[in-house]
């Protein structure tokens, strides 16, 4: 799907150039882009540097365990299937706590187990589970504490306080997770009475 | 107003806080950890040089010919009378599909109309507070080899779109619509 959009901004932009004589400004845009990305990404590597070594701290003195655990007894009522004490709780649970701190690359192995897991408790089908459908949901709304990269980006382009954003994250990524599973619990009800 | 933003501005220094004495406690090499970890964070971030140049190349294009005014002019009625500045609309459409590619469109949105006005700040909630819809699915769905979906990809786009409604309202109200 991306690989069609991205063409088709391209394309549009190339052709839309041709007749609106805004060939010379596109050609420049070329390159500007080019350039401006990877200064971007320069940008990153303090932010992202910091971060994921404060993580790494976090990590070994089992502080995210710690965090894990506190969320332990509001995750279990998210996944009534789930039985609380099996291996499919616990991953979910640290894919929830690596995605919370903005450790994508953390959470995504984490959540593959966790769907392993899952699809063991479902038998093995290769159908989605009424937990993978809730775990998918909640993923996907993604509750996010710090939002690393997006202060990285304020801050490159000299916002005047680059990290006002982060109370209003936290609460839309909570409203939007709590939408996400009444969403989800809507359709389960549904799928059960049809 | 004021109390949101000293909390936002105090939340990073204290969570650093607890990080480095929870650590200092549990007898963690702190600084040696912290390096460590760190050295991943130069590998991300170049990794994801080639995603941000495709994608801001393609945006840039799309700017400069000036078929991405064409597209807000012709949304802008219908965008303004719901309240959603149409130049956030692209993000919209992809946000779901890549974060990559929204990453560079937020990227571009900060850099063109400033990281603090409403589309600067609106993209960057947008771009904190969802998660790539069709990325979740395919990976996790595709590692573990299920085929029927059921109702995922249905409820992962409707979550989204709430997520992207309670964004605006939430921005809206926190720091007026300028």
């Amino acid at each position: 799907m991306v690989n069609y959009i991205w063409v088709f901004m391209t394309i549009i932009g190339i052709v839309f150039a041709l007749f609106n004589g805004t060939i010379e400004a596109v050609n420049k845009a070329v390159f500007d882009g080019a350039k401006e990305a990877v200064t971007l990404c320069i940008g990153l590597i303090s932010v992202l540097v910091f971060w994921l070594g404060m993580m790494r701290i976090a990590e070994e003195s089992g502080l995210l365990e710690k965090l894990t655990k506190l969320f332990r007894p509001l995750v279990k009522r998210l996944f009534p299937e789930v039985p609380p004490n099996h291996p499919a709780m616990g991953y979910i649970l640290s894919n929830m706590i690596s995605n919370m701190f903005g450790l994508g690359n953390a959470a995504t192995p984490l959540g593959i187990k966790a769907m392993e897991e899952l699809k063991k408790l479902n038998g093995g089908k290769n159908s989605a589970s009424r937990s993978m459908i809730t775990f998918l949901a909640i993923n996907t709304a993604s509750i996010t504490i710090i939002p690393t990269t997006v202060i990285a980006i304020r801050m490159t382009y000299h916002s005047v306080s680059p990290t006002e954003i982060v109370v209003p994250t936290i609460i839309t990524t909570i409203l939007s997770a709590i939408g996400a599973v009444l969403i989800d619990r809507y359709f389960y009800y549904r799928r059960r009475k049809g | 107003m004021a109390l949101i933003s000293y909390v936002s501005l105090t939340f990073i220094p204290l969570l650093i806080g607890l990080i480095l004495l929870y650590g200092t406690y549990k007898q963690v090499p702190t600084y040696e950890s912290f390096v460590e970890g760190g050295k991943e964070g130069i590998k991300i971030a170049v990794s994801i040089i080639p995603f941000l140049v495709g994608m801001m190349v393609a945006i840039s294009v799309f700017r400069a010919s000036g078929a991405l005014d064409a597209v807000t002019n012709l949304l802008r009625p219908l965008m303004n009378a719901i309240g959603v500045p149409p130049e956030i609309v692209p993000l919209l459409f992809i946000r779901p599909i890549s974060g990559t590619a929204a990453l560079g469109m937020t990227s571009d949105l900060i850099a063109n109309y400033g990281p603090d006005s409403f589309i600067g700040r609106l993209a960057s909630v947008l771009q904190g507070s969802t998660d790539t819809t069709f990325y979740v699915l395919t990976v996790y769905f595709g590692a573990v080899g299920i085929k029927k979906m059921g109702d995922a990809l249905k409820v992962g786009l409707l979550a989204d779109l709430v997520g992207i409604i309670i964004s605006i309202i939430v921005v809206a109200v926190l720091f007026g619509t300028n």
